[in-house]
């Protein structure tokens, strides 16, 4: 059996007495897609949120390739192999979209080599076939913040694939998309998967459904049922919690 | 390096301002002297607020820094040996207090000009950002510096020439400085460095360095969860404006022949963001011109009616913030901009998400990103 990537250890995270996750535990191998789904505050960003050291645990431990990470700086973590896309889609705007990625592609460069212009050839190469990869190459030096919405989202996922992390999390990827870009997206993470472990956290289940990978679903911090979407969605536990929000109907609908 | 369509524009200034000596008369020229003396600090003052996010109320302090580490010499360099500055005597002291007297060697004073105010803002600077305190609270804490500084060299009268700080200069390194020759010189000295200072920055903001920067800007949270720590570039380049202030504020003593605790506080490290602001706070030429056209401005009110100067100076403030954003240089892009509706001046403009550049005058919370 292959050891696993990241180890999540019957973590709790707590604000102020109010448990977001309680004693979850969960565990993701090499090259594999990871679904997580629950309705509002189930924790799923919270979680992300806690192995990318943005919020400490108040039990539990995050191991990563054998490593425990649970109080190692946010920098490191990336550094060590963990990149994150978050939610609001968070680019720089001043920098071209070529610039994104180049500075996502060379944090592991030495500090005086910021005394110099431009990429490295060998991470030029690599950005350049992200480009593609983001369906970005002619906005290449347009600056990033005159990018349409869904070309933002693909622009941090490619800053976080160029970060060449060995676990990407996308939280909400293909939110607020077109139906077209949602199954580029699904397919580019599925192509992803190849090279990198992805947890992906999204509310569409068409989008969920063409990732066609094992989904786990969270509800008030716990895991509630892990399995294929079809199984999870057969669950009559899951559909209590999803039909009991009058605003999740998300799951029934798909 | 510098955009080549620039390139023979800036050729141009540096020529226009090398032949000034010829072109405008004594008191013009000693005032464009110490105005470019100033440019320099603005250059400094955009790297850090500009391109790095980080606004100092304080840049006073280490153009005072600069200023006094060269006066020093200057004093104990005008004197005949074995005697202290006249202002010791009068305050009852017999010897030279231990921190003047390495400031004999010419040397050590030009080594400690841009040690001294580098060394105190790298220190300041990682003691406050490795806490990851930034923003609105670093922009009180420096002017709270400027407020300290200012008070204290007040306060020390016997070693610090008090109120009316170092002045009665002579010579420097074997030149007079009251002479003539030495005056341009010293202009010319002033224009070269503010010319390479310009040269160095403007490698620097397109530099991989820069991009950082500027990245840091506008996400510090952001650029964390990329994989960087922000903390040693954003003390860096506050160490560099510092330095740069530090420069700056030795030029002007040269200059000028007196360095005092009011060229140092908190009203001329705040006239000092007005230079930044109306020029045109990411841009290094808009810097320039801002310093010149506020100063020379200055010169010709306070002639004209010496009361009015800082009523000016305030209403050019509340005019460069809420309507020209982007300074003089930036001018062109806000008036491209759609022409606001007209608001009723004494209500809060509403918050809108816009695809305008940033112009909060302090860069956005890490709170605020994702």
């Amino acid at each position: 059996m292959t050891a696993p990537l990241l180890e999540v250890r019957d973590l709790t995270v707590s604000f102020d007495g109010f448990k977001a996750i309680d004693g979850l535990s969960l565990s993701i191998l090499p090259r594999s897609v990871r679904v997580l789904i629950g309705p509002n505050g189930a924790g799923k960003s919270t979680l992300l949120d806690t192995i990318i050291g943005r919020v400490r645990p108040a039990q539990g431990h995050i191991v990563f390739q054998g490593r425990d990470i649970t109080r190692t700086p946010e920098y490191e973590i990336v550094q060590l192999g963990i990149c994150r896309k978050f939610q609001a889609p968070g680019i720089l705007d001043s920098l071209s979209v070529f610039e994104n990625l180049a500075l996502a592609a060379r944090h592991h460069r030495p500090w005086w080599s910021f005394f110099r212009f431009g990429l490295e050839a060998d991470l030029t190469e690599r950005v350049e076939e992200i480009l593609d990869l983001i369906h970005l190459r002619d906005k290449r030096d347009a600056p990033a913040r005159s990018l349409a919405h869904g070309q933002k989202q693909w622009l941090e996922i490619g800053m976080v694939v160029a970060s060449d992390a060995d676990l990407l999390l996308l939280d909400e990827p293909a939110a607020g998309m077109s139906h077209a870009e949602v199954e580029q997206t699904a397919a580019l993470v599925k192509r992803l998967s190849a090279r990198h472990s992805l947890i992906v956290i999204d509310h569409d289940m068409t989008f969920v459904a063409q990732l066609d990978a094992p989904v786990s679903v969270l509800h008030m911090g716990r895991l509630l049922k892990e399995g294929s979407l079809d199984e999870v969605r057969s669950d009559p536990q899951v559909a209590s919690v999803y039909l009991g929000r009058v605003e999740e109907d998300a799951l029934g609908r798909a | 390096m510098l955009k080549h369509a620039q390139f023979p524009l800036y050729a141009l200034a540096l020529a226009l301002f090398a032949f000034a000596p010829e072109l405008v008369s004594p008191y013009h020229l000693s005032l464009l002297g110490r105005f470019l003396a100033f440019a320099i600090l603005a250059l400094g003052l955009t790297l850090v607020w500009g391109y790095g996010g980080i606004l100092s109320l304080g840049q006073g302090v280490f153009f005072g820094l600069g200023g006094y580490c060269l006066a020093m010499h200057l004093k104990l360099a005008a004197l005949p040996p074995g005697e202290i500055p006249d202002f010791m005597q009068w305050s009852g002291l017999t010897q030279l207090p231990w921190f003047w007297a390495p400031f004999r060697n010419p040397y050590f004073a030009l080594a400690a000009l841009f040690l001294v105010p580098a060394l105190l803002a790298a220190g300041l600077a990682w003691l406050v950002f490795h806490r990851r305190v930034g923003g609105v609270y670093f922009a009180l804490i420096t002017q709270a510096l400027a407020l300290a500084l200012s008070t204290f060299v007040i306060s020390q009268q016997p070693y610090t020439g008090g109120f009316n700080g170092l002045t009665d200069f002579s010579s420097f390194l074997g030149f007079t400085l009251t002479d003539p020759s030495t005056q341009r010189l010293l202009y010319w000295l002033t224009l070269a460095v503010l010319a390479l200072a310009f040269a160095f920055c403007s490698w620097l903001v397109r530099s991989n360095f820069g991009k950082l920067l500027t990245a840091i800007r506008d996400g510090e949270n952001r650029v964390r969860f990329l994989g960087y720590n922000p903390t040693p570039y954003k003390v860096a380049v506050f160490a560099l404006g510092a330095l740069l202030a530090g420069l700056a504020g030795a030029l002007f003593t040269l200059h000028v022949g007196v360095i005092s605790p009011a060229l140092i506080g908190v009203v001329p490290s705040i006239e000092m963001i007005i230079w930044v602001a109306v020029g045109g706070r990411a841009s290094l030429a808009g810097a320039v011109l801002g310093t010149l056209i506020v100063n020379f401005g200055k010169d010709w009110i306070s002639s004209a009616m010496p009361d009015l100067w800082l009523i000016v100076m305030g209403l050019l403030f509340i005019l460069v913030v809420t309507a020209l954003p982007g300074g003089l240089t930036g001018l062109g892009a806000s008036l491209r901009r759609p022409v606001p509706a007209f608001r009723f001046p004494f209500r809060f403009p509403e918050r809108k998400p816009s695809s305008a550049p940033t112009v909060s005058i302090v860069a956005p919370e890490a709170e605020d990103l994702p």
